[in-house]
Order: structure tokens, then C-alpha cells, then sequence
């Protein structure tokens, strides 16, 4: 269990830059998840941390000490591969059992320890197996118990559940999750899937291009995304331009390019200056076109709109509304009949929700 | 409808099986009959065998087959892996360049090489002689082990040798413990090929073998031009037998290329 720091560092690929300039602070025991494209420099980031990929420049420490020169094999890591990487040539104990042997352990150490860890991930009975006997639920748990078994610093996942089916990957990362509690593990992951990043972190970070967009816990970063790319790639957003057109209370107004104008609760720029304005999709909801909204209500933002298309998904509804841009929304399935394409709709939202992002 | 397509390719795969082995069967069952000139009625007899022990020429060429065929599989599944592996592992200058020269020596016509080999080794003061032939052998074979083996390697990627190295095991405990074991059928199936390559082998040996020393297909070659003797019967049956075992040995042990 150790605190990881990342201190500017940075890693090019005939030019293009993979990591750049790079720093990021990983708490004791947290679990902390890289998001973003592929190609956006977060395996990178990991790969340095296990020490596979040599940075240019900058330093990475553990508990303060830098790691630099360390090889792999001697940074004391646990990681858990995209296809898991399991020895086929080996029985699920000998697999569990590698990291243990090749620090020459006794072998009457050995057993306990891997038959602790194989409770730990629920898979007591099955240690004669082979790797290809087991499904992929399983193989991942094996991966875990064999990265977790030599007691490291820090754990590094790659795409830890990738290979696995809907129902299995939201089973294991509840799992995961608890048995990164249990242990108290410093964990950081890499995923592209952005449910799975809000699910299990305490942090995120999102990366595009080589470098950080944002930091902070899930809820802070779905929330208040700062820019455009973080908000699109975190969730879903409706994206407004506009210019700053001075202040309406305590509020900001935002005259939009297409006419019309948007309220919210963020800072603006001086009046004049263009803004972004992002608002997820299920912010918004279907008010009454007919009613105007009662005197006295919190503001709220207010939109014409027809729609265009709705897409049914059992428990919630995907519209498509045309209010001179098209907006996305998404309703919850409280009436068991969608909106017909045509119908006139007033899309409304908190003025809170509206989120000034940069372009 | 369905018994009649199942049929059909039961009745497919037996004519396969008759075409493949009909002809081996019947020179088994020849080098069992009593007439040297393949007279039937079939009458089994085993005096081609007693002849065939006392058949120096082609004892010693088989002798010489066999220990050529021996060592040339050595030789060429121990460099052809290290270079498969080099090839599959580092990162090497004009890599691309050097993979792709691995095939020209394969689809290049025998012919064309055992005399490019024989113009080489008259010319290099190499000669001819066993230790020709075993040379030409291994240049042979070792094409086709580097292709064999950096196809095994190539499947299992570098993951496996970084999570072990993610373990703690050095470069050292990981080659002998991960890398030598994953590897290890498909060096196995490349070792059958390359004993194949050298033990058929009859072009190039039949270039670089000096009168007198010789190998065994070289020698049955000779000795069908001379007229049939039903010894190659014999030693035939004898070859293939012990090859049968051997191929069904490894069988139990590996499935050829794939997950063991």
C-alpha cells in the first residue's frame, strides 16, 4: 500500500506525443480510474507505472522513492491484463502460486497464502483446474488473486473487465470494488467504459491527447464537466453556444447564436464574450407548451421544440427534439407511451444544470 | 435427406483415407511376400528382412540418414528457435526484411538449391560428404522452424512474459518458466519438421553426396533405377513404422500448434 506519484512526465511515439507532461497524485488505498480514448495516453501512464514503458524526463516515486531504474519485476506491483494472461501451462493454484515461488518462498507457506486468496475471490475447489477450463469470470478472478497473493504496492488493472459480457462486468465490478476494500489496495485502472470508471473510483481522471482534462471524484466530473471533451466523453451533453449577455438575478444569461437565451448559475465572462453551455440529457424534461411556467418557480431554462425521433429502451426513453439545434433527452418511461415524432414539446431544465464548459 | 449426405461423406473421407494409404499398404504387404517380383499369390515370408540385415550398403545408408536427420533437428530447432524468438522478442534491424526472406528458400525448387548449394560448397572448398549434406539440411529445415515456432510465439503475444515479470520473476526465471513451457509444442512440432525435411530429404542429398557415402533415399533411389528389390520393401516398412510410433507418441503428448 503506497502512495503513487506521477511527476511530469511525458512519452512520444515518432513524435506523436502518447503522455505529455504528465503529473497525477495516487492517494493510499484508492481506487483511482484513467478514462478516455484509445490512443489517449492513460495504458500509457499505467505501463509507466509497471515500469514497461521508460518515460522521458520526470519521475515516478513510490512512498517517495523514485522508481525510475527499478525493473518491473522489482517494483513489487500487482496488474491484472486486458486478456488476463493467465499461464495456460499452469493449474490455477500454480498460477496464483507464481509470484509467490519466484521469491522462493517455502512451499508449506505457499499453500495457505493461495488458498486464502483463492476464498478471497470465491474460487475455493477449483485450484487443479487449468486456465481454459473456467469462464471468463473466473479466469479474471484468478488474474486478481495471482496480482494480489505477493501483497503489492500497488495494484494495476488494464481493462480489467473488458472481456466480459453486461451482466457479468456490472457483477464483478461490485466485486472488485469489495475486494479492493477488503484488501485496502492502492489501485489505479484503465478503462473506455464510463460507467465502469463512475462505479469504482474514488477518482477519475480523464485524458485526451496525452494530457489530463479533468481530476476529481465521479459525481464532481459528471457534474461539472470543465470542458467540452470531458462532458461528451463522460455521459451524454447537449452542447449550446452562445454569447454572455449580463446577469439575471443571481443568474448568468447566455444569449444563444440561434436566438433565444439560456440561464445559469456559473460564472460568466465579461458580456459579449462567447460561452458553452452543456446540459445532460437527463436534466431536461417535457413541460406543458401550452402552460407557462408559475411566477415565483426557481428559474429554469425553457426551449421549443418538436420531436423528431424516440427511441423506446424499456425503462427509459431517448428523444430527439428539434428546437432549432437538436437536443438530446432522456425521460424515464413513467407513462408507457412515447411522444409521436411532430409532437410540440417545451423542453425545460434547472438553470443549475446549465454547466459553462470550455469549446 | 441427411442419411444420404452423412453417407456421402463417410464414403468421401474412407476414399480419402484408401487414396493415402492404399499404396503404403500394399508395399508393406509386398515387403511380407515371398516372390521377389511381386508375384501373388501373396505368401507370407520375412526373407526380405533377414536379406535386408545383411544389406550393408543400405544399413549404412540408413544408419547415415538417421544420424544426419538426428542431428540436423538438433541443430536447427535450437537456432531456428533462438531466432524466432529474436525475431518475435527484439527489436532488430530490417526485422521486416528478414521475415520476409524466410520464404523464398521454402517455395525455391529443391532442385534449384541442391545445385546452388553444390556450386557454394565445391567453391568454398566445403566439399561434399555427410557434412555437406547435414549443412544443406539445416538450412533447410531452419526456414521452416522459424515460421513454426514464431507462429506458436507469435499467438501468445508478450503478455504472458509481462505479467510474469509484474510477479517479481526475473528475465531469467521467466524465459525457463513461461517462455520455454508455452513455446514448447510448437518447438516440438517444428523438431518433426525439420527431422521430416532432413529424413525424406533426397535432392539435395543426392547433390552432396560423394560417391559411396550416401543416405537412405539417395541409396533406394540408385537401387530402383537398378531394378526392384524388395529389401526397400523392408527397410520402407521398417521406416514407417517406427515413424508411426513416434508421431503417435508426440500426438499424446501435444496437439500439434495448438493449446496443449
Amino acid at each position: 500500500m503506497s502512495v503513487v506519484e506521477v511527476d511530469r512526465i511525458s512519452k512520444h511515439y515518432d513524435k506523436v506525443a502518447a503522455l505529455d507532461d504528465v503529473s497525477l497524485t495516487f492517494g493510499d488505498g484508492e481506487f483511482f480510474g484513467l478514462l478516455g480514448p484509445s490512443g489517449s495516453g492513460k495504458t500509457t501512464l499505467l505501463r509507466s507505472i509497471a515500469g514497461f514503458v521508460e518515460p522521458e524526463g520526470g519521475d515516478i516515486r513510490f512512498d517517495g522513492r523514485p522508481v525510475r531504474d527499478t525493473p518491473v519485476h522489482r517494483r513489487q506491483i500487482g496488474m491484472v491484463f486486458q486478456n488476463y494472461a493467465l499461464f495456460p501451462h499452469m493449474s490455477v493454484f500454480d498460477n496464483i502460486a507464481f509470484g509467490l515461488s519466484v521469491r522462493r518462498i517455502a512451499a508449506s507457506d505457499v499453500k495457505p497464502q493461495v488458498m486464502a486468496m483463492l476464498d478471497l475471490v470465491r474460487l475455493s475447489g477449483l485450484e487443479e483446474r487449468r486456465p481454459r477450463q473456467l469462464s471468463g469470470g473466473q479466469q479474471q478472478r484468478v488474474a486478481l488473486a495471482r496480482a494480489l497473493v505477493t501483497r503489492p504496492r500497488v495494484l494495476l488493472l488494464d481493462e480489467p473487465l473488458g472481456a466480459l459480457d453486461k451482466r457479468l462486468r456490472q457483477q464483478m465490478q461490485i466485486e472488485l470494488k469489495q475486494i479492493q476494500r477488503e484488501v485496502g489496495i492502492t489501485t489505479i485502472f484503465v478503462t473506455h467504459d464510463q460507467e465502469e470508471a463512475l462505479t469504482l473510483s474514488d477518482r477519475i481522471a480523464i485524458f485526451n491527447e496525452g494530457r489530463i482534462v479533468q481530476v476529481g471524484a465521479p459525481h464532481a466530473v459528471y457534474e461539472r464537466p470543465c470542458s467540452a471533451f470531458a462532458a461528451n466523453f463522460l455521459g451524454d451533453a447537449n452542447f449550446f453556444s452562445g454569447r454572455a449577455a449580463g446577469e439575471h438575478g443571481e443568474y448568468g444569461r447566455i444569449a444563444l447564436a440561434g436566438g433565444g437565451a439560456i440561464l445559469t448559475r456559473d460564472p460568466l465572462p465579461a458580456a459579449g464574450q462567447p460561452v458553452t453551455v452543456a446540459v445532460r440529457p437527463e436534466k431536461m424534461s417535457f413541460g406543458d407548451p401550452a402552460r407557462p411556467p408559475a411566477a415565483g418557480a426557481a428559474p429554469t431554462n425553457h426551449l421549443r421544440g418538436v420531436v423528431k425521433q424516440a427511441v423506446y429502451s424499456g425503462s427509459s426513453i431517448t428523444y430527439r427534439v428539434d428546437v432549432g439545434a437538436e437536443l438530446i433527452v432522456f425521460a424515464q418511461n413513467r407513462t408507457a407511451e412515447p411522444l409521436q415524432p411532430g409532437h410540440q414539446v417545451d423542453v425545460t431544465w434547472d438553470a443549475q444544470h446549465s454547466v459553462v464548459v470550455t469549446p | 435427406m441427411r442419411a444420404i449426405g452423412d453417407w456421402f461423406v463417410r464414403g468421401y473421407l474412407g476414399l480419402v483415407l484408401v487414396f493415402l494409404y492404399l499404396p503404403i499398404a500394399v508395399m508393406m504387404a509386398m515387403a511380407f511376400n515371398r516372390s521377389p517380383l511381386y508375384e501373388l499369390p501373396w505368401t507370407f515370408d520375412t526373407v526380405w528382412f533377414v536379406k535386408l540385415s545383411e544389406n550393408d550398403v543400405l544399413l549404412r545408408a540408413s544408419l547415415n540418414s538417421v544420424l544426419i536427420a538426428i542431428a540436423n533437428t538438433v541443430i536447427a530447432t535450437a537456432l531456428g528457435t533462438l531466432a524466432a524468438l529474436a525475431l518475435a522478442r527484439y527489436e532488430i534491424r530490417g526485422k521486416a526484411l528478414l521475415r520476409l526472406l524466410l520464404f523464398p528458400p521454402i517455395t525455391i525448387p529443391w532442385l534449384i538449391i541442391g545445385n546452388a548449394m553444390l556450386v557454394l560448397f565445391f567453391w568454398t572448398g566445403i566439399g561434399r560428404g555427410l557434412h555437406a549434406i547435414l549443412l544443406g539440411h539445416v538450412a533447410l529445415s531452419l526456414p521452416y522452424v522459424i515460421v513454426i515456432v514464431g507462429a506458436r510465439l507469435q499467438s501468445f503475444g508478450t503478455a504472458l512474459e509481462e505479467a510474469a515479470a509484474t510477479l517479481g520473476a526475473n528475465p531469467w526465471q521467466t524465459f525457463w518458466r513461461i517462455s520455454v513451457p508455452v513455446m514448447a509444442p510448437g518447438v516440438v512440432a517444428a523438431a518433426l519438421f525439420a527431422f521430416a525435411v532432413s529424413f525424406d530429404q533426397f535432392v539435395i542429398s543426392n547433390f552432396l553426396a560423394p560417391p559411396g557415402v550416401s543416405t537412405l533415399p539417395v541409396v533406394i533411389y540408385a537401387a530402383i533405377r537398378k531394378g526392384f528389390t524388395p529389401e526397400i520393401n523392408a527397410i520402407s516398412t521398417i521406416i514407417i513404422l517406427v515413424s508411426m510410433g513416434l508421431m503417435l507418441l508426440f500426438a499424446r503428448f501435444y496437439r500439434f500448434g495448438g493449446e496443449r
